[in-house]
């Protein structure tokens, strides 16, 4: 077993681990965050993506051990003051979602391209989420939940 | 007199959706996010091999690892676990929940494990040593339909699973009364036969979230509760009863969020049955997640069905008849609904068009392959796909305009209802009025001469237009083994609050919403004062589920009948009150007063509380305001619409890129136009992604070469233009909303219309038709001269 002390939505988390833990399951299975979910076992998806550290990250490709040390940031941290997020205000306001299933991880990887980009064009928003599969909404929408965001910042 | 603000009617609005909230925080409930006390952990053991005979399996290492609480091997596991059974009517295999002598498809399960951790399951799934007598494998179906190189089941000989059926003109509806004189009529009157072998080809549904299973044994209280990520909950729940010797008030099964379906979960699955199976056994909480590469092997596949098509037309356009004679691969074994699916291909077979003659035969065929079942179209896609290509071909044959063949010979709107060669009763329809929308809203003939003058540029750029017609809102009890009604219970709380059931359990639909929109203008009541259960067999009394484009029609009837029996009686207690008719009383913002007289009149709350405390009890009333609805509907829609499409392809690369996508729907009437539009786009990109970019394919040997998304293409936000949607409403009168779903409807059109598209950029190749997908390579040699 190895110790892993993670900032995880800001407060600080410390654990023993097995070393090939995923941080996923790091996330899921000890701190019972359960947002951040898990689609492939490829890194194709995207929907585990976090924040770590404040950059875009899927948390399956990495082991809780790497994130030693690291702050992560998770869907479940978002919003604040019970407040939503920019993001999860536009994707709840431009229907960007319909099963829910990549929405976290979705939404993770628009914190980052925003961050990076305040105001990207439609085709630097594809580009953004290229990284993040969704089965059910064809992106449409999802690019109008971003773009609402850029808007609103 | 009170006032009350006036509340918005909310049928046919915009309204922002409320699952939303839960879901974009990380609140919601997945199978995988549910935790019981005690709980560990199944993983499978499967077949590496597509077809072989099992010499030996050993599970000492995994039974002599720390944390492994037993393993099973089929054998073990088929003395307490029965059979797969089927929902339909077809012959069908022995088929093992989990492979007892012989595998035949790789990923076959051949033992599971239950371990307490995910991981250990997983260890100890690989120390189990499986030897098998590698038999060949049957891939290619028309080779598997000679008997070769192998005979899969015993009783099947050449691997034919069923047929081959034939339906259509001159074929009775048990099909044992075959007449040929109307189709060799037809097309010894033909001026031009169409002919073309076209491929269908197989799909991986891919929801997001994989499919999963927690079950929970209670010895004490003999009873089962199963959480599954599955369209339909009740279905779930009587199979898993039955399979476990139980009654179905001792299952209890909860859908929780399910993280999309398309199809896919409809089926029970072996790892379901056995996760129950094994709950009960061990008396131990189990749960099992599947991971994606298992789902790429594990969970169904959808459509492959091989269509060779003949369409018999005279030189003007007019077409006298349709061949088709389709061979389903339907992989290894039946699943739930497997055997069903490729005969809605054929009952589609007349497409949007007046076809005087119709001949299709279907045969089924086995392979060592995963087995196919329902994927959104389910069949329909198919047949849609084979008919438009070939008015397409036609289109080009006779060098019209293909907006104009299609045009010469729809059904007229005038027709409806239309009784098919197919045998389907086509309820409402205007197919010229959604291609002439189509037609505006692309600036078709502006599209024509662009594409001609890119032409002209040296660019290949081609235009794609496809009619579709589906079936949907399935459907009367007789087309379904599990019964084609839905059911629905709504209350009106001592509060004045509505709680309301439905047994259309969504998984990204959005009921909760369109619901309680229906309930809030249905009642006159605020939207936030409804509320919609769903996904949970304690909670919902009765339900079927959610497929098949069914919960507006089927569900929101149900919603809207048992709503309506519960206002009556509402009325009845307000009318007692108010001293008035029944008939008198109105129901608006919230409160229910007499019709003419606002002033006299009561809130609805206090209606509603009147009716639980009810001194005096009026005369022939129960106390209370609950009633429900089973609503069987007296036939299926059949929405439709026409999508264009405008397609480049790069010349040195053979890439192909959509540029337009203009979509006409229509759904007849719609009850959140925002959620419809969702389910276009979803349609749309999953119909897109089969033309240009999904493929399941398999080597030689049986091997699935396309096992995870490194080599599966899901599309990406990258691979899609904006799409342009519109719709006409031609209401169906099949059931009270006129409503008739849009749930498939994007994976119809799309498809035809960018291999049209394809083929049309490529014309001055003298390519007349190019199986899907258009995978760059397959056009760079066309373009260079190659094979396509």
């Amino acid at each position: 077993m190895a110790k892993v002390s993670v900032t995880v939505n800001g407060k600080v988390r410390t654990a023993d681990v097995e070393p090939r833990t995923l941080l996923v399951h790091f996330l899921r299975e000890t701190l019972n965050l359960t947002g951040t979910h898990v689609g492939c076992d490829t890194s194709q998806c995207g929907s585990c993506t976090v924040l770590v550290d404040g950059r875009s990250a899927k948390s399956c490709t990495i082991f809780a051990v790497q994130a030693d040390g690291s702050a992560v940031s998770t869907i479940e941290g978002l919003g604040k003051d019970g407040q939503l997020h920019p993001l999860q205000e536009g994707f709840w306001e431009e229907h960007g979602l319909q099963c829910g299933y990549c929405t976290p991880g979705m939404i993770m990887s628009a914190v980052n391209l925003l961050a990076d980009n305040p105001a990207p064009s439609e085709q630097q928003i594809r580009e953004g989420i290229s990284g993040n599969f969704c089965r059910c909404t064809g992106y449409q929408h999802i690019v109008n939940a971003i773009q609402f965001a850029a808007a609103k910042r | 007199m009170p006032t009350s603000p006036v509340l918005p009617k909310l049928v046919g609005s915009r309204v922002k959706r409320r699952e939303d909230p839960r879901l974009i925080q990380g609140k919601g409930t997945y199978v995988d996010d549910v935790k019981i006390a005690g709980m560990q952990y199944v993983a499978f053991k499967r077949s590496d091999v597509a077809h072989g005979r099992i010499v030996s399996i050993d599970t000492s290492a995994a039974d002599a690892m720390e944390g492994v609480e037993a393993v099973f091997t089929g054998a073990q596991i088929a003395e307490f676990v029965a059979p797969m059974p089927i929902g339909t009517p077809f012959p069908s295999p022995d088929h093992r929940v989990v492979a007892t002598d012989v595998v035949r498809f790789a990923g076959e399960p051949v033992a599971v494990v239950v371990a307490t951790d995910r991981y250990v399951a997983r260890d100890a799934v690989d120390a189990i040593t499986v030897r098998y007598d590698i038999l060949p494998a049957a891939v290619d179906p028309e080779a598997a339909l000679q008997g070769k190189p192998i005979v899969i089941h015993d009783k099947f000989p050449n691997n034919v699973a069923i047929g081959p059926i034939p339906g259509g003109t001159g074929v009775s509806p048990d099909g044992k009364s075959v007449d040929d004189s109307a189709i060799e009529k037809a097309f010894a009157a033909a001026e031009i036969v169409i002919s073309q072998r076209m491929m269908n080809q197989r799909l991986a549904p891919s929801a997001m979230e994989p499919r999963g299973v927690v079950a929970h044994y209670e010895a004490g209280k003999g009873t089962m509760t199963i959480w599954s990520s599955t369209q339909n909950p009740h279905i779930l729940r009587t199979f898993i009863a039955m399979m476990n010797g139980m009654g179905e008030s001792q299952v209890r099964a909860i859908a929780p969020e399910v993280g999309g379906g398309f199809g896919a979960k409809i089926n029970i699955y072996a790892e379901e049955y056995v996760v129950a199976g094994l709950s009960k056994r061990l008396e131990l909480p189990l749960k099992w997640v599947e991971d994606r590469s298992e789902a790429f092997v594990a969970t169904i596949h959808g459509r492959d069905i091989l269509g060779y098509i003949d369409l018999a037309a005279r030189r003007d356009g007019t077409v006298l008849g349709l061949k088709m004679r389709l061979i389903a691969d339907i992989g290894a074994y039946n699943m739930l609904l497997t055997a069903a699916i490729p005969t809605l291909t054929m009952l589609m077979a007349n497409a949007t068009y007046a076809i005087p003659a119709i001949r299709v035969t279907l045969t089924e065929v086995f392979t060592n392959k995963t087995p196919t079942d329902a994927y959104r179209g389910a069949g329909r896609p198919e047949a849609t796909y084979f008919v438009e290509r070939a008015m397409d071909m036609l289109a080009r044959e006779l060098k019209m305009d293909p907006a104009e063949v299609r045009r010469k010979n729809f059904i007229p709107a005038d027709q409806f209802p239309f009784h098919t060669q197919m045998g389907a009763v086509y309820d409402s329809g205007d197919y010229e009025k959604a291609l002439d929308r189509a037609l505006q809203n692309a600036d078709w003939d502006q599209l024509k001469k662009d594409r001609d003058k890119a032409k002209a540029e040296g660019r290949l750029v081609g235009l794609g237009l496809s009619m579709y017609v589906e079936v949907c809102g399935i459907g009367p009890s007789a087309s379904l083994p599990t019964g084609g009604w839905e059911h629905s219970q709504v209350t009106i709380e001592r509060d004045g609050r509505i709680t309301a059931t439905t047994g259309a359990s969504p998984h990204g639909q959005g009921n909760e919403t369109t619901f309680a929109q229906m309930l809030a203008d249905q009642f006159s009541v605020p939207f936030e004062h409804v509320t919609i259960l769903h996904g949970d067999t304690a909670v919902v009394k009765q339900g079927i589920g959610t497929f098949g484009s069914r919960s507006q029609a089927v569900g929101g009837a149900a919603l809207h009948m048992a709503g309506n029996k519960v206002k009556t009686k509402m009325a009845k207690f307000a009318a007692a009150l108010l001293e008035a008719h029944e008939d008198d009383i109105v129901f608006e913002n919230g409160r229910v007063s007499v019709k003419g007289a606002p002033a006299k009149g009561r809130t609805f709350a206090e209606v509603a509380s009147y009716a639980y405390i009810p001194v005096p009890l009026p005369p022939g009333l129960e106390p209370g305001l609950s009633d429900e609805a089973f609503f069987e509907p007296s036939n299926n829609t059949y929405p439709f619409g026409c999508h264009i499409s405008m397609l480049e392809i790069d010349r040195d690369t053979g890439e192909p890129k959509l540029l337009r996508l203009v979509a006409v729907d229509d759904a007849g009437n719609l009850i959140n136009p925002l959620i419809v539009e969702g389910q276009i786009h979803g349609g749309l990109a999953q119909g897109i992604g089969q033309a240009m970019i999904e493929e399941v394919v398999y080597g030689e040997d049986g091997q699935l070469l396309t096992g995870s998304f490194m080599d599966y293409a899901l599309p990406r936000a990258i691979d899609f233009p904006r799409f342009e949607l519109d719709n006409t409403v031609t209401p169906t009168p099949v059931n009270p909303l006129g409503a008739k779903g849009c749930g498939e409807a994007g994976t119809l059109g799309s498809t035809p219309s960018i291999v049209s598209a394809a083929v049309d950029a490529l014309s001055e190749f003298g390519v007349t038709h190019i199986d899907m997908m258009l995978r760059p390579e397959k056009l760079w040699r066309i373009i260079h001269g190659g094979q396509a």
